[in-house]
Formats: C-alpha cells, sequence, structure tokens
C-alpha cells in the first residue's frame, strides 16, 4: 500500500502557503485511488442497480450518492423506498442505521484538527465521513504534517464521492444492456462488501456477536413482521450484543 | 409520504434530502460537536455501536436472502453459500476484502453457470 510521506507530525510551522496546501490536496486525491477506494467503487457498481431496480431516475440516484454518501445509510433508503415506507419511518431507519457515524467522527476529529482550524471546516469535512475514507483517514492522517490534514482529507473525501457518483451514473446507464449472470454478480457486490468491512471495523466483540444476530434476525423479522425487521433486527440484536458486553466485562474485571 | 406519493419533480429529491442526507449528516455534525469530549469506550457509545451494527447487519441478511434484481432467479442455498464461502475466505485469508468479494463472486458464478 502506498504511504504518505513521513515529516515530523506536531512541528510547528507557519502558515502552509497556497502550493504546499495544492500538493497536499492533490496527495489526498491519489489516496482516493488505493486498493480500499476500488472496493468501494465496486460496491457502488452494486447500488447503481440496486437504485435502479427501486424505480429512482438517474439523477434522483446521483443525488443520493452526493448528499447521503454513507452505503448502508443510502441502502437502507432504498430498502425503506422499495417496501413503501413514509417519510418519517424513511428517515427514522436511516437515522438509526447511521449513528456510528458520530462516534466515527468523534475519533477523527483529534487526529485531523490542525491548531488553527476553523469549526466550520471539520463540519464541511465531515460530511466526507463513510467506512472507507475513514478507514484510509485514521491509518494515513499520522505522517501528515498537522496543520495540512484537513487539506489532505479535503483531497481525499471529495474525490471519493465524486469519482462514485461518476461511477453510479455510469453504471445506471448501462445496467440493461448487461447479460443477467454479470447483473447477478454486481447484485453481490455490496452484501460482501458489507459483510466483510463491517466485521473488520467492530471495535469489540460485541460487534461481531451484534453482526451475526443481525444477519439471522433481519431475513427472519422480514417474514414474521415486515416493515419492522430492520428496527427489530436492531433493537433485539443490538440489545442482546450489549448484554453480552457488559457480561464479559463483569467476568473481566470480577 | 411515501416515497411515490406525489406526482411533481421535487417530492423525490426532498425524500431523499430529509430521508438520507438530514438523517446522516445530522450524526456526523454532532459528532464534531462532540469532537474529545465523549470517550470511544463509554458504554452509551458500545450500545449505539452494537444496535447501529446490528441494524446494518440486517440490511445484509436481507439482500441475501430477499434479493431483488437479477440475483431473484438465483437458488437462496447459492446465494447463501457464496455469502459464507467468502466470509470463510475472507476470515481465513488474511482478512483481506478484495479476497472474500472475489470468493464470492467465483461460488455464485459457478453455481449460475452450472445450474
Amino acid at each position: 500500500m502506498l504511504c504518505a510521506v513521513s515529516m515530523p507530525a506536531d512541528h510547528a510551522s507557519p502558515t502552509p502557503s497556497l502550493s504546499t496546501r495544492r500538493l497536499w490536496y492533490l496527495r489526498g486525491v491519489r489516496a482516493a485511488f488505493s486498493i480500499p477506494g476500488l472496493i468501494l467503487a465496486s460496491a457502488f457498481i452494486g447500488f447503481a442497480g440496486l437504485a435502479k431496480e427501486a424505480g429512482l431516475t438517474l439523477a434522483q440516484t446521483v443525488f443520493m450518492v452526493g448528499m447521503v454518501w454513507a452505503l448502508p445509510a443510502k441502502v437502507v433508503l432504498i430498502g425503506a423506498i422499495l417496501s413503501g415506507a413514509s417519510l418519517p419511518a424513511a428517515a427514522f431507519a436511516v437515522a438509526l442505521s447511521s449513528i456510528r457515524l458520530t462516534p466515527m467522527v468523534v475519533a477523527l476529529v483529534p487526529e485531523l484538527r490542525g491548531p488553527r482550524t476553523p469549526r466550520w471546516v471539520l463540519y464541511v469535512l465531515s460530511h466526507f465521513v463513510a467506512v472507507t475514507s475513514w478507514v484510509l483517514a485514521m491509518e494515513r492522517l499520522r505522517g501528515i504534517p498537522r496543520e495540512l490534514r484537513t487539506t489532505y482529507y479535503a483531497g481525499l473525501g471529495s474525490t471519493l464521492v465524486l469519482f462514485n457518483m461518476v461511477v453510479t451514473a455510469i453504471v445506471y446507464l448501462v445496467a440493461d444492456s448487461l447479460p443477467p449472470i454479470v447483473s447477478a454478480a454486481l447484485f453481490l457486490l455490496t452484501p460482501m462488501y458489507f459483510l466483510t468491512s463491517l466485521w473488520g471495523s467492530a471495535r469489540e466483540r460485541a460487534g461481531h456477536v451484534a453482526m451475526i444476530l443481525g444477519l439471522i434476525l433481519g431475513p427472519l423479522l422480514h417474514l414474521v413482521v415486515p416493515g419492522f425487521d430492520l428496527l427489530g433486527a436492531g433493537l433485539i440484536g443490538g440489545g442482546i450484543a450489549f448484554a453480552f458486553h457488559k457480561r464479559a466485562w463483569r467476568r473481566t474485571s470480577a | 409520504m411515501t416515497f411515490a406519493a406525489f406526482d411533481n419533480w421535487w417530492w423525490p429529491f426532498l425524500f431523499i434530502l430529509v430521508g438520507g442526507w438530514l438523517a446522516t449528516d445530522a450524526w456526523r455534525f454532532l459528532g464534531v460537536y462532540l469532537g474529545d469530549r465523549l470517550s470511544e469506550d463509554s458504554d452509551l457509545l458500545v450500545l449505539v455501536r452494537a444496535l447501529a451494527t446490528a441494524l446494518v447487519a440486517a440490511v445484509i441478511g436481507n439482500l441475501i436472502v430477499f434479493p431483488s434484481g437479477a440475483l431473484v432467479d438465483t437458488a437462496l442455498a447459492l446465494r447463501i453459500g457464496a455469502a459464507c464461502a467468502g466470509f470463510v475466505a475472507y476470515i481465513c485469508l488474511g482478512r483481506k476484502i478484495l479476497v472474500g468479494i472475489v470468493a464470492a463472486e467465483v461460488i455464485l458464478l459457478v453455481g449460475m453457470w452450472t445450474s
């Protein structure tokens, strides 16, 4: 994997020049074209097919990619549209699936912030936070001069969003002309990307317990109480996983 | 108030804006606001992460068991088998996302080809 040029990270220096900023922005752009970035693009290939299947227009699909960005949130939103959910129900399901963004941003902000970073810059950059850009940023920001980290992340985040908007638009346009076997393979990309990246991003064992329970409870509840399947699986699976976490913690500390 | 409820051009965009953008960026903005005020290991965040993980996992499960598009025509056992094979490959072969995806796709394609 490409590694950013390492410099003393907390070295105090004057405000960087415009050309230095441009250089680090472009380094961020280049970081988007890495293995994780390309895997993410493959998941968006699957998403474009999903959105088209759900009856969204090209403009609505690309708009959704740019505005929502986090892929799980978009897949939940498409799921809500497919099941004919009302706007409040859809927003609630999407919000529940996106709570994970808060702890991710909380963890990223101290890494990202320079000594003179205005707050509004952090609010704007936070829009780019989703699993892939977050993983890349947490891995690479340490090797980047502190006052240039926001510039680097702006390059990385904006490129990932724009590139995947283009990928989604192209796939949307050609999706109908694909042979069924290729199309089926594309539809498997999104669940496989999540299945593996979600397991890898879990911070504690409770995350793995929650994931396995959710995988089983989702389809099960879909048969029993359709419409409440996602929320039900989240509440029951997450609740059991949290109880497991509390018990395991008490056992190790006793 | 469903996605297809109104016949004007802007309703779907408003639906995406409120149901999608507001419902995600609100959490991101809250994250910036909280900054380093909250500990990553606090019980509240563990609970929140567990709920969110189970919900996203439920979405994955539904995508595999009740798929859309061209996957509808494949057998349920094949889809579950392909996903399990991909996941096992991911776990056993160095936890590389790419390995998991390729393994699952190979099983799916071979299964579709031979059926």
